[in-house]
């Protein structure tokens, strides 16, 4: 099937859908469309189960009521929608509501241990924005489960996987009128040799966009590349300006500084203090959340084991709300020694509890901080964490606007809203996943029948092998690292937690003069696995996104979920129906993003009212 | 705070290369890792690595230093002498691609001739029910990261090639031991371990288990019950399906032993 091409040089391969992505995601994607009959291809930048998804902790969120029979769906839902500030895509909210208990369910028949409540049901623990214990989990090692789970069916299943192998455009069929997916073009990062894809179907899941940031629990995947593609192909990026800060990451050493310490520590019963030993989240309880938050240490401890009688924590807040909090304590001068908070769970429960509950925080601490976890306080501060913004979909299929492409898992917008609650995402993954996959599958079905099956225009291979060599033509004297690193700081100092409109100027101001120096970007050597070529690609992404995130972030005039405002620190009930959404003017030419405002579409009576009771 | 380092690192690719010298500037609390990276992003900004989590929990960046398998992200500065030149090279066992980034593909072939998980049906309600004693034996193996350390560093095929084919490795074995010990699979236990490929070339060295950064009881927990299960019993389904069936009901108790079978 491999051909070779004469002019550019290129590896040639057929597939009906063509997944960008090997994390929870694009797995669950692979699998459904397999499934459904379609020929399916799974592309990764890295090896097959080192995706971020490994990386998850705590857990999959999912109304199964093993442990609180009360729970169900509607609760969920409204969970989700009051941790997102009501900004979610209703109808994303509820279809991840209705289905994610059957995901984990499946997840299970593939081979899944999770951990057991004593009537051997899939035992569920507490999380932040969670009215029950509703998280699947084991231990605190939730994602790698998953992400082999997935991983041993897709192999099982015999789907073809291209490691090591980046995807750099999304290739297009301009010639009806209407332009649709036609393919995806890419290189081996072992050899540096380019591959196209002929594809009707072409599933973004390919994570987010942390690495622009300095401080981040995120990979040097996490460079925007799909939110990019997806821009570059025409579809649109919705809720750009929504990017969650967790708050606790680690502090010290620097060399680990922004490592998550997952949220299963205070889910646990690990509690937040200031230098002065105070558990300063209670002062910093919001109006919006005051009915349903303990206002007292002894009843936020008698809600572990009795919620029905008790308000949760302070500490469980949403995590907007708690790394805000941090964030605040720090600056009045009541932070630990190294510029965090304390986040203490020695107090709390005895050294087998928490090296049961929670072995790898304790192992993570042990070997790169010396901390024993079991014995001291934790030092934590927020760090970037996942992006709320993405590919805007419609929400039953997550096809994009572009036929042909779509878009699952941390790279589609809306169904977070302003703010994800923790444990969201892993089920997210698994809910819309299937859903691209399976609808990925019947599109490529319908093309196919009308025997019209789009066609990949060389011309457009030889623009993205050029585009791809760029770096190594040699105009300038820019170390792409060094780029990198002032894009971070830029977006760390400019538009990191606490935002202002004229720093976000001032980013974009910066974000230009940093997109001059990568044209200078040259790189030293060959094209086999060139880690420096490699950034100079990812480069011009993560400017693409930053830029949306800044003209986002300015444009909206009012603090919400991931997004906090200095100059408007209050939330604004006129900005509480619109989506702001960037584009580019013109996706062929123009370099240029537009943000554009667009109302939020608006739930059904029979679910509104699930936020009228109590 | 920072102070100077000294390291050799392994450059070159399958046609051959040499070890390298360096001064890298380093900061207190720092990892291996880290040292690698100021590199790249300083000095040689070609430098091929592989890495992506930097907590120890993906297993990508698996090299040996001073001729240790480890995972760079793990390995403290401190835990070396002042003055002590840290080398850092590719994993012995595998064909060297890049630099520091070797060609894992065999693990991942290996990987494909495991038989699927087969499970039994749910019950009634949709549900599957599991013991938390039963399902944690499963849980220690499926806490493997796939750094490949033990693979690199198992005597069999280390520096034997030709053995490569007959024997999956101790990492495949954790496989074939985890379908074994799960409370819901319907494979086959006695053909599974029989199957587990080149299980009888292992001498149980141990040497696996002492890499595992996960601490994974390899060699104990898995290879061992594993090896009893091939030498001392042949294949009877019917003595097979009663030990399942017990098995499923008394999910506490390890399998009952079968009556000696006809040989
Ligand atoms: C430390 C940590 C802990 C977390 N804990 C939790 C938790 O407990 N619960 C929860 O719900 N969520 C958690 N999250 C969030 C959650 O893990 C992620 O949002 C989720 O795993 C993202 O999955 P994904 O499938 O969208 O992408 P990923 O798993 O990140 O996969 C992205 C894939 O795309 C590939 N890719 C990217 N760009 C390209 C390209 N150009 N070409 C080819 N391939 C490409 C990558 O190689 C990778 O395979 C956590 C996140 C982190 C970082
Ligand atoms: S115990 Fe067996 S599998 Fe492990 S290193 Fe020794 S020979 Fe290899
Ligand atoms: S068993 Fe241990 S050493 Fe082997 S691959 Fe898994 S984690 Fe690595
Ligand atoms: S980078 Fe993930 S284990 Fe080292």
């Amino acid at each position: 099937m491999t051909e070779q091409a004469t002019s550019v040089g290129y590896e040639r391969q057929a597939y009906d859908v063509v997944i960008v992505g090997a994390g929870g995601a694009g797995l669950r994607a692979a699998i459904a469309a397999h499934d459904a009959g379609a020929r399916t291809a799974i592309v990764c930048k890295s090896l097959l189960g080192k995706a971020h998804t490994v990386m998850a902790e705590g857990g999959i969120a999912a109304a199964m009521g093993n442990v609180w029979p009360d729970d169900g769906w509607q609760v969920h839902f409204r969970d989700t929608m009051r941790g997102g500030k009501m900004l979610n895509n209703w109808r994303m909210a509820q279809l991840h509501a209705q289905e994610s208990p059957d995901r984990v369910r499946e997840l299970e028949e593939w081979g899944a241990l999770f951990d057991r409540t004593p009537e051997g049901l899939i035992s569920q623990r507490d999380f932040g924005g969670h009215r029950f214990a509703r998280l699947a989990h084991v231990g605190d090692r939730t994602g790698l489960e998953m992400i082999r789970t997935l991983q041993q069916r897709a192999v099982a299943l015999g789907i073809d996987v291209f490691m090591e192998c980046t995807v750099t455009r999304v290739l297009l069929d301009q010639s009806g009128g209407e332009a649709r997916v036609a393919g995806a073009f890419g290189y081996w990062r072992e050899s540096g040799r380019f591959i196209v894809f002929d594809a009707p179907a072409v599933i973004l899941a390919t994570g987010g966009i942390g690495k622009s940031y300095k401080v981040t629990s995120n990979s040097w995947e996490y460079t925007g590349d799909g939110h990019t593609l997806a821009l570059e192909a025409g579809a649109r990026l919705l809720n750009m300006e929504f990017v969650q800060f967790h708050p606790t990451g680690m502090v010290w050493p620097p060399s680990v500084r922004g490592i998550l310490v997952t949220e299963s520590v205070r889910g646990d019963g690990g509690v937040l203090r200031n230098s002065e030993g105070r558990r300063f989240m209670f002062d910093a309880i919001p109006e919006f959340f005051k009915s349903e938050t303990a206002d007292s240490e002894e009843e936020a401890d008698r809600w572990y084991n009795d919620k029905k009688a008790n308000r949760r924590p302070p500490e469980l807040l949403p995590r907007d709300e708690v790394a805000r909090a941090i964030n605040s304590e720090v600056k009045a001068g009541r932070g630990s020694p190294h510029g965090g908070v304390f986040l203490d769970i020695a107090s709390r429960h005895d050294a087998e509890y928490i090296q049961r509950r929670l072995p790898s925080m304790y192992h993570q601490f042990k070997e790169l901080a010396d901390v024993d976890i079991t014995a001291e306080p934790m030092e934590v501060g927020p760090t970037c964490h996942y992006v709320m913004g993405g590919v805007e979909v419609e929400p039953d299929t997550a096809q994009s606007g572009v036929p042909g492409l779509y878009a699952a898992g941390e790279v589609a917008g809306g169904m977070h809203g302003s703010n994800r609650l923790g444990g969201n995402s892993l089920s997210d993954l698994l809910v819309f996943g299937r859903r691209a996959g399976l609808n990925a599958a019947y599109y490529v079905g319908r093309v196919s029948r009308t025997g019209s099956r789009p066609q990949v225009d060389p011309e457009d291979v030889r623009r993205a092998a050029d585009a791809a060599l760029l770096p190594f033509d040699g105009v300038g004297d820019e170390n792409p690292y060094a780029v990198q690193h002032d894009l971070q700081d830029v977006m760390h100092s400019l538009v990191g937690i606490v935002r202002r409109q004229d720093e976000m100027e001032e980013a974009l101001v910066q974000i230009e003069k940093l997109r001059e120096r990568v044209r200078r970007v040259t790189v030293e050597g060959h094209r086999q696995y060139n880690p420096g070529w490699h950034l100079a690609l990812d480069l011009r992404n993560m400017l693409r996104v930053s830029e949306c995130i800044a003209r986002a972030a300015l444009e909206r005039t009012e603090s919400r979920g991931g997004h906090t405002r200095d100059d408007y620190p209050m939330t604004d009930h006129d900005w509480a129906t619109v989506n702001l959404v960037c584009r580019l003017a013109d996706p062929s030419a123009g370099e240029a993003v537009e943000v554009v405002r667009q109302p939020l579409p608006q739930m059904p009576a029979e679910l509104r009212s699930l936020f009228e009771e109590k | 705070m920072g102070y100077d380092i000294t390291m050799r690192v392994w450059r070159g690719d399958a046609g051959g290369g040499a070890l390298q010298d360096y001064v890298v500037d380093v900061e207190e609390g720092e990892v291996v890792l880290d040292a690698v990276h100021r590199l790249q992003a300083t000095q040689v900004g070609d430098l091929a690595v592989r890495w992506n989590c930097k907590a120890g929990k993906c297993g990508s960046c698996s090299a040996e230093i001073n001729g240790r398998p480890r995972l760079m992200c793990m390995t403290r500065l401190s835990t070396f002498e002042a003055g002590e030149t840290i080398t850092v090279t590719p994993l012995r066992t595998f064909p060297v691609i890049r630099d520091l980034v070797t060609d894992v593909s065999y693990n991942y072939e290996k990987a494909k001739t495991l038989p699927a998980f087969a499970p039994v049906p749910r019950d009634a309600d949709g549900n599957y029910r599991m013991a938390q004693v039963d399902v944690q034996r499963g849980q220690e193996f499926r806490k493997c990261i796939e750094c490949f350390l033990c693979q690199t560093v198992c005597h069999v095929i280390r520096d034997h090639d030709d053995n490569k084919p007959a024997f999956s490795g101790p990492r495949m074995f954790l496989r074939y031991a985890e379908l074994d010990m799960h409370p819901l699979d319907t494979n086959d236990r006695r053909r599974l371990a029989k199957d587990a490929a080149g299980l009888g070339m292992c001498n149980i060295t141990k040497c696996c288990t002492e890499v595992c950064p996960e601490n994974i009881k390899i060699t104990d927990n898995a290879i061992i019950p594993l090896k009893e299960r091939v030498v001392d019993r042949s294949y009877d389904p019917l003595v097979w399906l009663g030990s399942k069936i017990r098995r499923r009901d008394q999910r506490s108790e390890p399998p009952p032993t079968p009556p000696p079978t006809t040989r």
